[in-house]
């Protein structure tokens, strides 16, 4: 059960969605940290001691003990934190069950495109990762459908475990839309989804926390031009 | 098969208790019996003694069942318990090990051993299966570097594994049901489909004992496939695993 001292450490980098995730829950728990933005291009021996395995952020290090990968760190945080706030994910079994596989899909299906279009090489690997990744996403609309259950969030009447693995991505959807020329979430054929996020970018939670969306388009489009520079090289 | 505690002769389930009223909902597994995922869940099931009806999926033909039960996927295994269906294969472990008081538990108490636990069983999945599989089915240079990175990824498990009996401490755990039929039981036919060698008793000791101590286990024993019969499954669909392994590569 955890005290009054509890020492919290975030070790992360601003654009991460995997580092705003894990500060959506702390700040949901109302719980304080120390934050240390990391130079991932010239990684701290913080970083590497803590997480040897993947030297990636987000680390969450409590009381000097590090959890690494952001849902695991997720988590970590309800459950320790079980007294304090609202809890993320739901207590019956199997509300727990599909929350989990949401969460799984949206780093499973979602991610391994998203990613592949900013390190893309050429147009033609960028076209076919910017084609798939609006194709996985409109599996979401029917997993908002089954987790809100005809409530505001994923979570029901408030903000759950899903809106946290989701909600961290809002920034990076916005820019991603930005960048592509057209909305990655696509009011006719989501529109549940599209009002989720214009519902979740008005919480108090979001406007604290989400990146600035120009900030992110801005380093979305240096991430692109530094890639395919390294191909031409 | 069903024990004692829950031949129940009750049909009306509200009188139950609601472990008894859970165990009364029938629980079945769709699967198919050559598959390292279906294996979990139903290790899961068996480690906390509950009885489930199998109910073997065609792949090459999918069943209305799976297609309405796994619509996002596709896939296998897809628990059903009552009305409820739950997919993926972790999360069925995790929801087997919520939903059922009987067995040991398959995740430790304290949170931060549930961490350890959870980042095991995604390291297990996410790093050393995909990793495994290019390094198995590739050729010439990306066998190569594919090959260096499964074998490290198999060194950080052998680290682990030193120090402990299973990942879950005494008992088999959540990490273990994630690796330990893959790597000891699976593995080992793949390589021979493959022709390559990706595993040894020489350099990865605490890995054969892990996969032996985990392979003794009578409920693991009760649904692991026949080795000759994963052996003709994977000779006939060779071609099939080398174009899974060239999608996997990075473009």
């Amino acid at each position: 059960m955890a005290g009054g001292n509890d020492e919290l450490k975030l070790v992360g980098q601003w654009a991460s969605p995997f580092v705003t995730r894990v500060k959506l829950a702390l700040h949901i728990k109302g719980l304080r940290y120390e934050y240390v933005e990391e130079d991932l291009g010239n990684k701290s021996d913080l970083l590497l001691s803590c997480n040897p395995v993947h030297k990636k952020v987000p680390v969450l290090l409590h009381n000097g003990k590090p959890i690494c990968e952001s849902q695991i760190i997720v988590q970590y945080i309800d459950e320790v934190f079980a007294g304090t706030g609202p809890s993320l994910l739901p207590a019956d079994p199997y509300e727990r069950a599909v929350a989990r596989f949401w969460a799984a899909y949206i780093d499973d299906k979602l991610e391994p495109p998203w990613d592949r279009l900013f390190r893309a090489k050429t147009d033609g690997v960028r076209a076919a990762a910017m084609k798939q990744l609006f194709e996985e996403v409109e599996a979401l609309e029917g997993g908002f459908k089954e987790c809100s259950k005809g409530k505001d969030f994923f979570g029901g009447d408030s903000i759950g475990y899903v809106d946290v693995a989701l909600g961290c991505l809002v920034s990076w959807v916005k820019a991603t839309s930005v960048l592509a020329g057209a909305e990655l979430f696509d009011a006719a054929k989501m529109p549940l989804l599209t009002a989720w996020m214009e519902r979740f970018g008005e919480l108090e939670l979001a406007r604290a926390v989400l990146q600035d969306v120009d900030a992110a388009v801005e380093h979305g489009r240096m991430l692109m031009a530094k890639n395919a520079a390294r191909a031409s090289n | 098969m069903v024990p004692a505690s829950a031949s129940l002769h009750c049909h009306d389930t509200r009188s139950l208790t609601g472990t008894e009223a859970k165990m009364a909902e029938q629980v079945k597994l769709i699967g198919s019996s050559n598959s390292p995922f279906v294996h979990r869940a139903a290790v899961a099931l068996r480690l906390k003694g509950v009885p489930y009806e199998f109910i073997r999926e065609d792949m090459s033909n999918k069943s209305e069942l799976l297609l309405k039960h796994n619509p996002v996927h596709k896939k296998v295994p897809v628990l059903l318990h009552g009305d409820r269906a739950v997919c993926e294969s972790l999360v069925i472990v995790e929801y087997v090990d919520e939903a059922f008081d009987g067995g040991p538990p398959l995740l430790p108490a304290d949170p931060y051993d549930r961490a350890t636990a959870r980042f095991w069983a995604h390291f297990l999945e996410e790093k050393c299966l995909k990793s495994l599989w290019p390094a198995l089915w590739t050729e010439g240079e990306v066998q190569e570097a594919a090959m260096k990175e499964a074998r490290e990824n198999l060194a950080l498990v052998e680290e682990q594994l030193r120090e402990k009996r299973f990942f879950g401490g005494d008992s088999i755990g959540l990490a273990d049901i994630a690796g330990a039929g893959l790597l000891g039981h699976w593995v080992g036919v793949l390589e021979e489909v493959a022709g390559v060698r990706v595993l040894s008793d020489k350099e990865h000791p605490a890995l054969r004992r892990w996969a032996a101590e985990y392979l003794a286990n009578e409920a693991v024993k009760e649904c692991l496939p026949d080795r000759d019969q994963l052996l003709s499954h994977f000779s006939a669909i060779r071609d099939k695993c080398v174009s899974v392994a060239k999608s996997m590569l990075p473009k």
